[in-house]
Formats: C-alpha cells, structure tokens, sequence
C-alpha cells in the first residue's frame, strides 16, 4: 500500500526532483522535435504537388477540415434529433385524435459520418480480431504440444498466411450471402463479410506464435512435471501457457495491427460500411475539398492503430510474469 | 533388506545416433541403503547425470534396470524428488506457489487446505526461505532459488532425493552455506540422497559412501569409497581429520591417475554424448 502512495507521490509533478524534470523534458523534446520537422516538410513539400483537384494539402487544410467533419457530425445529431422530436410530436397528435390510429415509429436514416464510420470500423475490427483470438489461441496451443498436429495442420497454415484480403473478399461476400439468411439479422451482411475477412487475415500470427511459444515449454520445466506427475490440463495451465504468453503476445499484436490494414482494404473495397467507405466515397466525390479530408482519414487510422497496439502492449505488460522483459 | 532400498542391477544406457548406438554407461550394479547418503562422481561426460535420470526415471534404462523398494522404475515420479542444476522453478510463480504446486499434486486429497499451507511453509522454513517465500524467482539470489529448489523437493516427501549438481552454479561461499544447510537436513529427515557432484571436497563432507564413475564410453562405476566420519561434520575441523583427508585423497587419486582424462578422446565423446542427449530430449518432447 505504501508503496503505491510512493508511486503515486512522485507521479504528480510537483515532487519531482530537478533531474526528473530534466529526464522528462529531455524526454519528451525529441518525439515533439521529430513531429515538427515532419510538419514543415509536410507543407513544404505538398505545395510542389499538384492534383486534378488542386494543390495537395497541408496540415492547415487537414485542420480545418477536421473541425468541418466534427461540425457536420454535430448538425447530424442535431438533424436526428429534431426528427425524433416531430415524430413523437405527430404521433401523439394522431393518437390523441384517435387512440386506435396505427403510427408508425421510425428510425432516423441520415447520411453516416467520419465518426459513425470511425465507430463502426472500430467495432468490426475489434470483433474480427477478438474471433481470431478465440480460434488462433487454442488451435495454437494444440499444434505446439503435438509434433503430428503440427505436421498435418502446417501446409494449410502455410498457403493461406500469404494470402491478401482482396483475394479473400469475394468468396466471403458469397458464402456470407448464401448461407447468412435471415428475415431479421442481428448483424448486417456488410458488418459479416468484413469481421470475417479481418478473421481470415489476421489469424495466422498469432496462431503460429502460440504455436512456437507452446512448443519451446523449457526442457528443465517438462521434466519438472513429469517428476510431479502433472495432469495434462494442470500441465498445459500451470506450465505450457504462461511459458508461451512473450510469444502470444508477439503474435497478438501483430495480428491486431494485420486486422487494422486488412479492414481498411475490405471496407474500400467492398463498401462497406467504415473508414475505408469513407476514404472511397471522398476518392469518388473529388470536390476541393476530398483530399484534406482523405488526410484526416490517414492520419485517424494511423492514430487508431497506434491506440490500440498501445493498449494491446498495457494488456502484455499486465498480463506477462516476465516484467524484466522490455515491450515496446 | 535394509540395503536393498535402492538397487541397480546391470543397468545400461545406449543411445541411438546415425553412426549406431551410443553405449554411454553399462553393467552398473549399485545399491544402497534407506537414509544413505551417496555421491557419485565422475569427470564430465562420464554418465553421472545418465544414471540419475535413469533412478528419477526420465530416462529409461536400455539394459538391466533400477528398482525401488523392489518394485522397477520406469517413469518418473514424486518419491524420487529432483533437485536440478538450475533450480528449474516456474518463473512465474512465487517461491511460495512453486511448493505449492508440488504439494497440491503429491498431497491430493490426503491434507486439508491448512495442513498444506503449514506443510509449504515449514519445508521452506526447513532451507531458510521464509522471508522472502512471496518473491518470485528472478527477485531473488542463484542460492536462494536453489534452495527453494530443495524445499520443493523435500516438500514432495520423497523416498528418495535426487540432487543433480545441485550446488555447481553457486558461488564458493554460497555453496559451502547450502552444503551445511543439506547436512542439518539429512541429520533431521534421515532420507535417502544421491547427489551427482564433480566437487571432491564436497563428496567427502557429505557422503556416507562415494561412487567414483569411470571415464565413458561405456561408463561403469570404477570404486566406491565409505567415508567412516562421524556425524555431524564441521567443515572446519574437517580440514585436519586424516581419515577427512584420506578419503579425499583416495577420490583425487581414482580421478587424476587411475582415470585420468585423455582430453581428445574425451572431447570426441563428449559431442557424441550432446548430439545424443539433444535427440533424446526431442523424442521426450
């Protein structure tokens, strides 16, 4: 407990010592430098291009169209709710002049913005990463303790590793087409075809990592158990998973960061709904002001990427008894 | 009867390699006694750790065998405890919990919850580990690791300790300290103990008996010396004792004359016996 007070007292800033000062600033100085000159050369150099739809932009312009796609997901809002309020207004009268009257309740359709798409890819790549989780995981921990498993599953793994999710796309739009029929589906066929291509893609490595980490168990702790006589689950609890979590990590975060790009590609691809639709629809849209606003897109994927392999890293350094072990 | 606690008749041990099998030891007759303390040395390569493998069981004898209580040992179990080189804790669980695994699983069913606890905590109180028991173990020293090895293995309450090398990667002082701390122990639990050592003087202080191996291939035990010193043993006014000295005498002199290590021949072994071993450990694995 006291150590936590500890932690906590030299947290806040106003107990740091000259030379934590110094290491903080000295700390933070090089990143800020390093996005700085990527800024300059960022205006420098995009005034030297132009486009069919103009000069390309520079941070300014991505700025300001920024604020111009938080205002228009505002004016969104406003426009929903503002139809929901004259519903209910017309409604209520209807019924109030007759209390038999069949209303009809129905849902705003409004044109998604960059923050509904944002939401929505981020929801689908996250249920698309979370389903390889569930089947790399376990398969992996089953190929790494047997040598045959192994043998007889490794061709299958190695041919469809390398495949691209452009190539996967048109035979999940079918299959998901053919057999997901439903009068009233809990998921959109949109949201489906892309959370199982993200799956597809974006399994392999943490499969493989499993695999390995499961099947390099120290020998000195195999003969441990052996001499304690640990039954196989206690054995592959105790022993084989927590040797294998440095390597399932390793393959986790490269599967969420395979998953980000691969949903991308599928959404502008497909259409489907998400930022990829949106960089697509910009693409398609060519007004003057597109280009900014595909920049803004870049620049919200590259963020989102980041965020969640940070957050991945926060969950390995929680979860991993190795803390010794420096993850970055 | 009480002599034949721990037999092995002929027992062998032959590799296969892809120019043929491998005959790493043959013929070792040993047996020896409840609550005898035995060391065996040998140079390196010549086996030592083959035959206790052999005893704990990891690796089947391909000739003859080993028998415990008269029943054979052909896998490895709890009663013939392990202490290993490097100590081969879990990483990732505290002193306290790697016992705890030891004892859960031999102890299933037979103490209650409490009595594990109490039984975890004495044994590590036994190797001086209560302190620092909630540490895990690359929070704590090579010595201190070692002997929670031992408090593992004392835990599983073994008919027989198996100790291999288990002082070689500490530090001469730290050695000497955890030899006395085996000593006290041995003089408490009266168990039986093999332990595999290449230090002589270690063999000497220890032993009720020390088997000298003869340089491999085909590896055999060459003599075995009874060290008739009295217990307990000061290690101090052991460096005096003539019967201490001869003893270890005795030992230098199997070692560096009778089986004096040809450096090359031995070294040609020596990688037969690796590539040997290295294949054996995937065909476990």
């Amino acid at each position: 407990m006291s150590a936590v007070l500890l932690k906590l007292k030299q947290a806040s800033p106003a107990e740091w010592s000259g030379e934590q000062w110094r290491n903080r600033l000295l700390g933070s100085f090089f990143p800020a430098l390093g996005l700085a000159l990527f800024l300059v050369l960022w205006q420098v150099g995009a005034q030297q291009v132009d486009t069919s739809l103009g000069t390309f932009p520079g941070p300014l312009e991505v700025v300001e169209q920024w604020s111009n796609l938080v205002d228009e997901h505002q004016q969104e809002a406003e426009r929903a709710e503002a139809f929901y309020e004259r519903q209910e207004e017309r409604n209520a009268a209807l019924l109030q002049e007759n209390p038999d009257a069949q209303v009809r309740w129905r849902e705003f359709r409004g044109r998604p913005t960059f923050f509904d798409q944002i939401a929505t890819s981020l929801w689908t790549v996250l249920s698309g990463f979370l389903l390889a989780t569930l089947i790399a995981i376990p398969l992996g921990i089953v190929i790494g303790l047997n040598k045959h498993v192994y043998n007889a599953i490794n061709p299958v793994i190695q041919i469809f590793k390398p495949v691209s999710p452009l190539a996967w796309l048109p035979l999940v739009t079918l299959v998901v087409s053919a057999v997901y029929v439903s009068d009233d589906p809990a998921f959109s066929r949109s949201f489906l075809v892309s959370m199982i291509t993200v799956t597809l893609c974006s399994l392999w490595p943490t499969l493989i990592n499993t695999s390995v980490g499961v099947g390099s168990v120290n020998q000195d702790l195999k003969n441990v158990s052996k001499v304690l006589r640990l039954g196989w689950l206690t054995y592959v609890i105790k022993v084989v998973i927590p040797s294998a979590i440095p390597l399932m990590f390793t393959g986790l975060r490269l599967s969420l960061s395979i998953a980000w790009m691969v949903l991308i590609a599928a959404e502008m691809l497909a259409q489907n709904p998400g930022l990829g639709k949106f960089v697509w629809d910009e693409f398609q849209n060519g007004s003057s002001s597109s280009l900014s606003r595909i920049c803004v897109a870049v620049l919200v994927i590259g963020v989102i990427g980041f965020l969640l392999d940070r957050t991945l890293l926060l969950v390995q350094r929680w979860v991993n008894w190795d803390k010794s072990s420096v993850a970055r | 009867m009480k002599d034949k606690h721990l037999v092995l008749t002929q027992a062998g041990m032959e590799f296969p390699t892809p120019k043929g099998a491998f005959c790493a030891l043959k013929n070792v007759d040993l047996s020896i006694a409840k609550g005898e303390f035995v060391s065996i040395i040998g140079h390196s390569g010549c086996g030592k750790s083959t035959v206790l493998n052999m005893i704990a069981g990891l690796h089947k004898a391909t000739s003859g065998g080993v028998l415990l209580n008269g029943r054979e040992v052909n896998e490895p179990g709890p009663e013939r405890a392990v202490v290993f080189q490097n100590h081969s804790l879990l990483p990732w669980m505290s002193c306290y919990q790697n016992v705890e695994l030891a004892v859960k699983q031999v102890f299933k069913g037979q103490k209650s919850r409490a009595e594990m606890r109490q039984w975890i905590e004495h044994n590590l109180a036994l190797v001086q580990m209560t302190d620092a028991m909630h540490k895990r173990p690359d929070e704590i020293s090579g010595g201190m690791k070692q002997r929670v090895g031992i408090a593992r293995a004392l835990a599983m309450e073994p008919q027989v300790l198996l100790m291999d090398e288990p002082f070689g990667a500490l530090d001469a002082l730290t050695r000497a300290h955890l030899q006395d701390s085996v000593m006290e122990i041995h003089a408490d639990l009266k168990n039986t103990v093999i332990m595999i050592t290449h230090d002589v003087d270690e063999a000497a202080l220890l032993s009720d008996r020390i088997v000298m191996m003869t340089n491999g291939p085909e590896a055999t035990i060459g003599e075995i010396l009874k060290v008739d010193l009295p217990r307990p043993r000061d290690r101090i006014q052991m460096a005096d004792n003539p019967q201490y000295n001869h003893c270890r005498h005795e030992v230098l002199r199997f070692l560096y004359e009778k089986q004096r290590k040809v450096e090359g021949l031995a070294a040609a072994n020596k990688t037969g016996l690796a590539e040997t071993q290295s294949r054996q450990e995937k065909e476990l694995a």
